[in-house]
């Protein structure tokens, strides 16, 4: 179906850039607006998942030239999920950077990269055209530089290196595949792939174009064996910025490849095995990560690494029960992993430290704020009923249904890790009698006013709230994640949506 | 033609990897450069190349019956090129800031011990 209105998730996030630029250097102003951008972007997140729900895939052809001719823009139920939980973190970040990122950062343009980054995140999930995929990635990868850069601390420019040359050579191997998939298909258009690689008679050749995609999102995904750069970037630029990065950037590596290895190459055994192994090196190498970290924001980009693993593996064991875990828990990380980083962030305001040596005892003090923080860790760990239990139930069931019995050891060793490592940082930084300190901690927190706390508890609340929703609504998650995964395993209405009647 | 152009394409590419590896920050940014015009020329030259032979159709005609040159690749190419020109004066402007700043061009020097964090 034609709708031309699926774009505005895009247009809004732009159009509240440009506002934002406009309002230069003007820090209040910049706030509100940010916030209004956000909230009108969930608005219009909800109004196209409820369409898209009620009456399937909605397709927009850009300037009217029609599909595989011109650039398409497809929102399909993946799609649609993907930006309403885009939306909800991009929410909880525009009201958590309102309080929480230092005012010389705002005054040199935070808010319109934040901005331009989620617009470039919505396009991502919006592409119905590889190219264009790959245009929102790089519009992703350089606001994300900017926003890791902003400041120019020293830490945040050594890790913004590591970060950068990564990620250009990530966009050289996704650039070089998109090359070598035109070549021998003559096509960009995602659906007409869909139809014409599998009529490849060299499936060698198919393989490899197959592996660039791999490498290229699997580094910006984080997989095993090409993750280093995530943790030595994450724990340097402010926690809002590392909350939508931790969230959000690694997840649309994610999506890619759910979206590349669904649609246009389906998994054969090499590729399979290949995603199986890389899975589980990826749950044991970040859950091992993040067991000598004594830094909470360093312990949680190791644990992102971890939990990367899990979706990747569902993907590898490539049927319905399987890809319904991994979608499952991809919904589930993308709230959570924004709230543990803006949790840290909250840490940080608390008692300036992040170091798990220096904290302790911010339960005597914030009783009702660390039972707020224990309901997220809760649902990180995956204590039944809450978001991260129900997901492992499915990926369990398909890992046994496919023999795959060496995923299921590694999703239980990852599960216990981050287990012990949850506990740990509940003990040390909530429980524990705070250290004595020479020179006295500074609770910056304690002399905000009401208005700049409720700022930073709202979002943790908020995301909190989708968690607990995500736990307890879990059959009407579940129906959405087995109707995207039964779109998954047979694609022919997305191809029949973009392409009309000229598919068959 | 083709020949020249893939050998130098697998120049390019070999020449980036090969700088990419080394511990310079100079050579790191030259790796950069080279792997981007490596991948732009592999699309050039998969949309085969065709020589004086413009996608312009004749006023007369209503659709192609002679072979003629792709325009894809070349639109591809275009915005490539305009990307990786962004990204590149970003990162000289980076490397250049992160010079200035460990005094060093040794990309071995980037780890500083933990410090506090924001």
């Amino acid at each position: 179906m034609i709708d031309n209105l699926l774009i505005l998730p895009v247009i809004a996030h732009l159009f509240t850039a440009i506002l934002l630029l406009l309002f230069w250097q003007k820090t209040v102003a910049q706030r509100i607006i940010s916030i209004a951008g956000s909230l009108i972007v969930l608005l219009l997140a909800v109004r196209l998942f409820l369409n898209v729900w009620t009456d399937g895939i909605f397709v927009m052809h850009a300037a009217n030239w029609e599909a595989p001719i011109g650039v398409s823009f497809v929102a399909d139920a993946f799609s649609s999920s993907m930006i309403l939980l885009t939306s909800f973190a991009g929410l909880a970040v525009s009201l958590f950077s309102a309080a929480g990122v230092a005012r010389a950062r705002i005054m040199y343009g935070y808010f319109p990269i934040l901005h331009f980054l989620l617009m470039g995140l919505n396009g991502a999930f919006l592409a119905g055209d590889i190219f264009n995929l790959y245009v929102w990635f790089e519009v992703i990868i350089i606001s994300s530089f900017v926003l890791l850069t902003l400041g120019g601390r020293k830490a945040q420019l050594e890790g913004a290196v590591k970060y950068m040359a990564l990620n250009i050579l990530a966009s050289t191997f996704f650039l070089t595949g998109i090359g070598i998939l035109y070549g021998i298909t003559g096509t960009l258009n995602m659906a007409d792939l869909a139809i014409k690689v599998p009529q490849v008679a060299n499936r060698v050749l198919v393989d490899i174009t197959a592996i660039f995609f791999i490498i290229g999102f699997g580094i910006k995904s984080a997989v095993f064996p090409l993750y280093f750069w995530l943790p030595s970037s994450y724990h340097t630029p402010p926690s809002a910025v590392a909350a939508i990065f931790g969230g959000l950037l690694t997840k649309v590596g994610i999506y890619a490849l759910f979206r590349v290895f669904t649609l246009i190459f389906i998994p054969d055994d090499f590729v399979r095995t290949l995603m199986i192994t890389l899975a589980v090196f990826t749950v044991l190498t970040g859950c091992f990560g993040a067991l000598i970290k004594r830094n909470i924001r360093r312990m949680f980009s190791y644990l992102i690494v971890c939990h990367i693993g899990f979706m990747v593996g569902g993907l590898g064991l490539f049927s319905e029960i399987a890809l319904m875990g991994a979608l499952f828990y991809l919904f589930h990380d993308i709230m959570v992993k924004t709230n543990l980083f803006l949790i840290a962030g909250l840490i940080r305001q608390l008692r300036g430290t992040m170091d798990m040596d220096k904290l302790g005892g911010i339960y005597d003090e914030y009783p009702k704020l660390s039972l707020l923080t224990a309901l997220v860790l809760f649902s990180l760990v995956g204590v039944p009923p809450l978001s991260g239990f129900w997901p492992k139930v499915y990926l369990f069931e398909a890992s046994f249904m496919a023999h795959q019995y060496v995923f299921v050891g590694a999703v239980i060793a990852g599960s216990f890790v981050t287990l012990y490592v949850i506990a740990r940082l509940w003990t040390e930084a909530f429980w524990k009698k705070s250290p004595v300190n020479e020179e006295p901690s500074t609770n910056r927190f304690e002399l905000m006013g009401v208005f700049k706390k409720t700022l930073l508890v709202l979002p943790v609340a908020l995301l909190a709230f989708v968690s607990l929703y995500i736990g307890f609504g879990a059959e009407n998650i579940i129906a959405v994640v087995r109707r995207i995964a039964t779109e998954m395993m047979d694609p022919t209405p997305y191809i029949q949506a973009v392409l009309g009647g000229r598919a068959s | 033609m083709e020949i020249q152009l893939i050998i130098l394409m697998g120049l390019l590419y070999a020449a980036g990897i090969y700088m990419l590896f080394r511990r310079s920050m100079v050579k790191l940014l030259l790796g950069i450069m080279l792997l981007s015009n490596g991948a732009n020329i592999l699309i050039f030259l998969l949309g085969r190349i065709t020589k004086g032979r413009p996608p312009v159709i004749d006023e007369a005609s209503k659709v192609f019956t002679d072979i003629y040159a792709d325009p894809i690749p070349q639109a591809l190419i275009l915005t490539a090129i305009v990307i990786g020109f962004g990204i590149q004066s970003f990162a000289i402007v980076l490397l250049k800031r992160v010079y200035v700043l460990i005094n060093s061009d040794d990309l071995d020097n980037l780890n500083t011990p933990e410090d506090e964090d924001i």
